[in-house]
């Protein structure tokens, strides 16, 4: 009970993750191409500016988490995709510094370096986040020692690049959506403009991504296998994505940009319980043999270490979530030339 | 090289790095949220100034201290993959309450702070800062209960081919842990009053900005006293803790191959590790090692030759690092005594501040020398007396790491030198002229 209890902890982490973190990284691959000018280019550092930080912590806690309840997962994934792992960090550390850095010398090419960098740094954690999620639902080669027997380009499969391009597209809609919510005028428009072109791109990923799911993974396999334990997701789950999806598009439509990035979100939460919870009871399957692949029994903690880390989560990620809405909130007005002149806008 | 070297180059250089600037913040905020507080109290907008000219220092030093702390976060997995299936029970968990417990609040905090300040009313506002200041430090100390269960690790039992904890009071309660979190703290905030101070006095010699880097100064200089003082009492009783938990390493501070009774303490000693002996050893006072150690002069002190070979840290690095550390500590303590003597009018002793500003560096150089001794001489053991570092690393290729070593040099020598150029300049600059509030 305590693993399966973890394994959709687990599942919630990563599924927080990138609903939050991904509108900022979708915004700052979308910033050259939706920023005309340096003050609207100021205006989006602003509108990601309170936030990135924050979302950028529910990466450490997915890590942590990983690390804390099924430490043979955490450590035979993260090893195994060293590569990629590591080419997502160095894209986060830009991404961030970015931010900080930018505003903090007043010079033309210092600035386009650090626009540089926060378009580096957000694209290549959302591609590769996607590339690994994809090999994770597909499995990589790990033998029965949990030793990774492929490279960087095993991982760079169709499958796992089509994974990458879903997740670059979710978060660029994502993205733009928040900038049309927080912005007004052209700058606004343009946003607009982007997530609803954007979407059709993504939904025409996603189709892909789901037909080639039927040939490259197991997980609809595993939906008809346990048709019991996940009567409930399954059907929750790709109704409440699909229905979420359109609703995206409806509301992008009537530039209701609020409810379209909120339907945005549940998309990005659902499309990742779709595919976590077609894993259960696996967390990294193993394409060389199904008995190497490492599972929520294999690999989890000790009942005391996951009964003490469940009191703490029930504890904390309740109060994380309660400040963190009330920061949502603070910053909720819309970000505008007029709010540049505050001194410590970047 | 093999992955073994590499890796472990790599987190040295990942762990050195992300340690040049978290000490500052974790000192820094607490000065920052007395100085808005002060604010808050008394209306006085130089207070206002001084927190946000030091909270840009802060914040520079904060967005390198998270991106840095991510990465170390995730090489456990990455680069030590047998290490982080063999203790995750423990050490992972502790990681994972330190992401939710603290730096949840840290990061969505320092947000706030540096962003609200026309959202907030004062008082909310300085409440804001005074969370990052207990989420940082209490981030810290969840790192450091970690690092301690590797020094020295508790409350577990091997089962299933892993340690598997039993008793999660004793991992954090364990005395060890304390003097570890007490000592590095107390550093982390000498190094924050050392900057402080040494920046007031680059501007206090050029007779600018008198009033508001006399206030600042007066600040540093008590909180440095304080901890300066409370280091190298609580140091000593920190290395007999040592001396109690790990012998071998104690042997290596001290360079001391044989076990003696009434070991002596050398004034001056150059360790030849080669031939198993000390190259040179001056000025011996007799009994003083057993007695530090052991509070006793005629304790029993195990020199290196009793340990086998392949079970004692390098010597000379972890005899080095020691001296640089507690040489250092000694000197802050004088430098320290110093500004507090002269806190009401630094501006009148030239020498004080010309010697402030010079020792900028050097609290910076104590903590990584600290941080050396702690992790070198724990060799060749991750966790002490458990498990060897040799067995900790990934089953990966050398090439994959030797790349990324290369891109961690890169990326983080050029992260280093921006950020210091920015702190630098900024520095120099001074506070912002009474501008018209926003």
């Amino acid at each position: 009970m305590l693993p399966s209890i973890w394994f959709l902890l687990w599942g919630l982490l990563w599924a927080v993750y990138f609903m939050l973190d991904g509108f900022d990284l979708g915004l700052g691959v979308l910033s050259p191409f939706l920023a005309k000018s340096e003050t609207d280019k100021r205006i989006i550092y602003n509108v990601a500016g309170p936030f990135w930080d924050g979302n950028e912590v529910w990466l450490i806690a997915a890590g942590g988490v990983t690390f804390a309840a099924f430490p043979t997962t955490y450590a035979v994934m993260f090893s195994s995709l060293y590569s990629a792992l590591m080419l997502v960090l160095f894209g986060l550390i830009f991404r961030g510094v970015a931010f900080e850095f930018r505003g903090k010398v007043d010079s033309p090419g210092w600035r386009k370096l650090w626009d540089a960098a926060l378009f580096v740094g957000s694209f290549l954690p959302a591609f590769l986040l996607g590339v690994a999620f994809a090999n994770i639902f597909a499995g990589i080669p790990i033998d029965e020692n949990g030793v990774y027997q492929g490279t960087l380009f095993t991982l760079l499969n169709p499958y796992g690049l089509l994974g990458g391009l879903l997740f670059l597209m979710l978060f660029l809609v994502h993205g733009a959506l928040w900038l049309a919510l927080k912005t007004e005028g052209e700058l606004q428009e343009r946003a607009g403009a982007a997530a609803k072109a954007l979407w059709w791109i993504l939904a025409g990923v996603a189709v892909a991504f789901l037909v080639a799911t039927w040939y490259a993974t197991r997980l609809y396999m595993n939906y008809i296998k346990n048709p019991l334990l996940f009567s409930i997701p399954i059907v929750l789950i790709p109704v409440v994505t699909v229905g979420a999806l359109f609703a995206t598009r409806y509301f992008a439509g009537k530039a209701n940009w609020g409810k379209a990035w909120v339907s945005s979100a549940v998309t990005i939460v659902g499309a990742t319980f779709f595919g976590v919870a077609g894993l259960y009871p696996n967390l990294l399957p193993s394409s060389i043999n199904p008995t190497y692949s490492l599972t929520i029994y294999n690999s989890s903690s000790s009942p005391l270490t996951l009964k003490i880390m469940l009191t703490v989560a029930l504890i904390f990620v309740p109060i994380v979530i309660a400040y963190q809405a009330w920061t949502y909130r603070l910053f909720h007005p819309k970000v505008t030339q007029e709010d540049l002149a505050y001194e410590e806008a970047y | 090289m093999d992955t073994l070297l590499l890796s472990r180059l790599q987190f040295a250089a990942a762990t050195f790095f992300h340690f040049l600037f978290v000490p500052l913040t974790l000192g820094l905020s607490i000065l920052i949220a007395v100085m808005e507080t002060k604010y808050v109290r008394t209306g006085d907008e130089e207070y206002k100034r001084m927190a946000k000219f030091w909270g840009k220092i802060f914040l520079i030093n904060f967005a390198i201290g998270v991106v840095t702390g991510i990465t170390l976060e995730f090489q456990f997995g990455t680069n030590w993959s047998r290490y982080s299936h063999y203790v995750g029970d423990i050490f992972g968990s502790l990681l994972a309450i330190e992401a939710t417990a603290a730096f949840f609040l840290e990061s969505t905090f320092i947000a706030v702070w540096a962003l609200g300040w026309n959202r907030l009313s004062a008082k909310a506002h300085a409440v804001t800062i005074w969370l990052v200041a207990f989420a940082s430090n209490l981030s810290a100390v969840w790192i450091l209960i970690a690092n301690s269960w590797m020094q020295h690790p508790v409350g577990y039992t091997i089962r299933n081919g892993r340690a598997e904890l039993t008793d999660f009071l004793a991992v954090v309660t364990q005395p060890f842990a304390w003097h570890t979190i007490f000592h590095t703290l107390a550093g982390a905030y000498i190094l924050s009053g050392m900057v402080v101070m040494g920046v007031s006095a680059y501007h206090l010699l050029r007779k600018q900005h008198v009033s508001f880097f006399n206030r600042s100064f007066r600040m540093a200089a008590v909180f440095t006293f304080v901890f300066a003082v409370g280091s190298v009492v609580q140091g000593h009783a920190h290395g007999a803790e040592v001396a109690k938990v790990q012998p071998a390493k104690l042997a290596a501070m001290e360079s001391l191959w044989e076990t003696k009774q009434r070991a002596p303490q050398y004034l001056f000693l150059i360790p030849n590790e080669k031939e198993e002996t000390n190259l040179v050893e001056l000025g011996e006072l007799p009994g003083v090692l057993s007695l530090l150690a052991y509070h006793d002069m005629n304790a029993t002190v195990k020199g290196l030759k009793d340990f086998p070979k392949e079970e004692r840290p390098p010597v000379t690095i972890t005899f080095l690092a020691f001296r640089i550390m507690v040489g250092l500590g000694f000197l802050f303590l004088a430098l320290a005594f110093w500004a507090f003597w002269k806190r009401k009018n630094p501006g009148d002793s030239p020498l004080l501040l010309k010697a402030l500003l010079l020792a900028i560096p050097l609290p910076y150089i104590a903590l990584e020398a600290g941080w050396t001794l702690a992790e070198v001489g724990r060799q060749p053991w991750v966790v002490y007396g458990v498990m060897k570092t040799s067995d900790a690393v990934s089953p990966i290729a050398a090439s994959q790491v030797g790349v990324s070593l290369a891109a961690f040099i890169i990326v983080y020598s050029l992260l280093g030198l921006a950020a210091f150029y920015l702190m630098i300049q900024h520095a120099r600059r001074g506070p912002e002229a009474k501008e018209a509030e926003a």
